[in-house]
């Protein structure tokens, strides 16, 4: 076949392949949302459709397809109207970027494989907070302007840390692209724990040479590793709370805030206009989640499991199961990020402000120093 | 007068917030693991699982009329009930026993007797104030309709719902 076509078919393909398997899980992850907030109140959570409650998000989709789609007289219409679609598309279109697996059949399981991969997920998330924004604005009603007020103020905050806090991993890896970051993680161990020796595959575990093995994980652990393991901890540490703060999850759901706040920037929204603010929201989560995965958790790798690059049916399973080791990680912080909206309470907006530029701001300058420090010392980058 | 709260001094644990974020992490943990193991006491499931049986002899659920052992209606249409009422639902509109009649000697007995549930608040007050003992506010708790004129609680179904109940206001029975 023609590669230009060939390129165009396959990237369709998985374009609506991965739309579809997002907004399963975006659907699924409402219902995760409610069941695990349900357990740890010790309640039951939705039960009744289907079995277990798992036919609930296809219940809640009729539902809010079916509602009335009321407007307040007193909207912009034209803003009140794009808003919801503003706050959902971002968190797709860093979907692009993402590598969400190795190969299937020679076709690399990433969209858009681009050189400035996290520069694109930095400028693309950034432009989620319009949708909030304009949503508060165009409602032109108090409640909804406050929560778009402080989703501005907050968003834009933790977006420098969240920006800074990566610029170690740059600096150790040497690429923005995506892929490369998850090839190099899966060389040298996540970037939460980067003591994975060089090379060491299945071959020598299957071999049972011990002493082998001993020595070849004594390869991988060195002082310098060991004094870049510090600020890859911290920017994790930051990133992650980064995160949390760009998607309005708790403890930073200020533009929510449903106790003071009504519903916040979409108080006035109803039927269809606030789904999509509420997928949106889910999607972001998704989105972050696989952006943290793919930066600091080794994105589709397992430690000894090959990719897909094998010839036959092999290489399709293995292919298969980088992909599933994808989802199963963003599933399990997603987890992660219910579990601690149900476990803290909510910050206060001075103190929101104050951890952000007084704390983690700095954290991730001085990280960036840290790191460089520990670099030059070793007087060596390593390749990509 | 102003009162000065000194603030509790916080060591660097308490001020880093990251030890009380993680304590609170395993709470939560420990009920989600509790409940998806199926140890946690949780809700009971209404409409299938019910407490019927553990209500309390004193539960108030819905009024109803009763009939004495000879099937007499043992409300004489005093209306203490209808005026006693707090939120007005109770309407009776009384009648004469025939001559005809087995127990025409007791005189007087509701020809209409309509309790509106919508507006009933199972205070009890009507079976306190009833000199008969006629009106009981028995265990019914579930009292349900689609349309407003559904929930009026008309005398057939108000004795539908008590049935008979032998009592010790025995003053008519020379009478009968």
């Amino acid at each position: 076949m023609d590669p230009f076509w060939f390129l165009v078919l396959t990237s369709l393909a998985k374009t609506l392949v991965l739309l579809g398997i997002i907004l399963g899980l975006v659907s699924y992850t409402v219902l995760a949302e409610r069941k695990v907030s349900a357990f740890i109140q010790d309640r039951v959570g939705p039960n009744r459709t289907g079995p277990l409650g798992l036919v609930q998000p296809v219940a809640d989709a009729l539902k809010l397809l079916l509602k009335e789609n009321f407007i307040p007289a007193h909207v912009n219409k034209f803003y009140y109207y794009i808003a919801p679609k503003l706050s959902m598309i971002p968190p797709i279109l860093v979907l692009a970027v993402l590598p969400f697996g190795s190969s299937l059949f020679g076709v690399p399981m990433v969209i858009a494989d681009i050189n400035i991969g996290v520069l694109f997920v930095f400028a693309v998330t950034s432009l989620g907070v319009y949708g909030v924004v304009l949503a508060g604005w165009a409602s032109n009603s108090k409640f909804p302007f406050l929560g778009g007020i402080r989703s501005s103020s907050q968003m834009i905050s933790y977006e420098l840390s969240m920006g800074l806090s990566v610029i170690p991993v740059f600096l150790i890896i040497g690429t923005l692209n995506l892929p490369d970051i998850v090839d190099y993680q899966r060389q040298h161990g996540w970037l939460i724990a980067p003591f994975w020796p060089q090379g060491l595959g299945w071959q020598q575990f299957a071999s049972f040479d011990v002493p082998a093995i001993v020595a070849a994980f004594a390869a991988g652990i060195s002082l310098e590793r060991f004094l870049l393991w510090i600020p890859l901890v911290i920017s994790f540490f930051v990133f992650v709370v980064a995160v949390f703060a760009e998607t309005n999850r708790m403890p930073f759901d200020l533009p929510e805030a449903e106790q003071e706040l009504v519903g916040g920037y979409h108080t006035e929204y109803s039927g269809m206009g606030f789904a999509l603010f509420f997928l949106g929201e889910y999607a972001a989560m998704i989105a972050g989640s696989g952006i943290i995965v793919t930066l600091f958790l080794g994105g589709w790798s397992l430690p000894l499991v090959p990719d897909g690059s094998a010839e036959g049916w092999m290489g399709v399973f293995w292919g298969l199961v980088n992909i599933g080791t994808f989802f199963a990680k963003v599933s399990a912080l997603l987890f992660f990020m219910i579990w601690v909206r149900w476990t803290l309470p909510r910050f206060r907006y001075d103190q929101l402000m104050k951890l952000g530029w007084y704390f983690f701001f700095e954290l991730a300058l001085a990280n960036i120093f840290i790191a460089a420090l520990v670099l030059m010392i070793f007087n060596q980058r390593q390749p990509a | 007068m102003a009162i000065a709260v000194s603030r509790p001094k916080l060591n660097i644990a308490e001020k880093l917030y990251l030890p009380a974020i993680f304590s609170g992490l395993v709470i939560t943990i420990k009920h989600f693991l509790k409940t998806l193991g199926g140890q946690a006491p949780v809700t009971m499931q209404y409409p299938e699982q019910r407490w019927d049986k553990e209500l309390p002899e004193h539960y108030r659920g819905a009024p109803t009329l009763v009939k004495d052992e000879w099937g007499r209606e043992r409300c004489v249409a005093c209306q203490l009930c209808e005026f006693i009422c707090p939120p007005r639902a109770i309407t009776i509109h009384p009648e004469e026993i025939p001559p005809t009649d087995k127990f025409a000697k007791v005189e007087k007995r509701p020809k209409e007797f309509e309790i509106d549930m919508i507006r009933c608040i199972y205070c009890g007050l009507c079976q306190e104030v009833c000199p008969e003992q006629a009106i009981f506010l028995r265990k019914d708790y579930s009292i349900v309709g689609l349309t407003r004129d559904e929930m009026k609680h008309d005398k057939h179904k108000l004795y539908e719902l008590g049935g008979v109940m032998p009592g010790v206001v025995n003053k008519w029975n020379d009478k009968k």
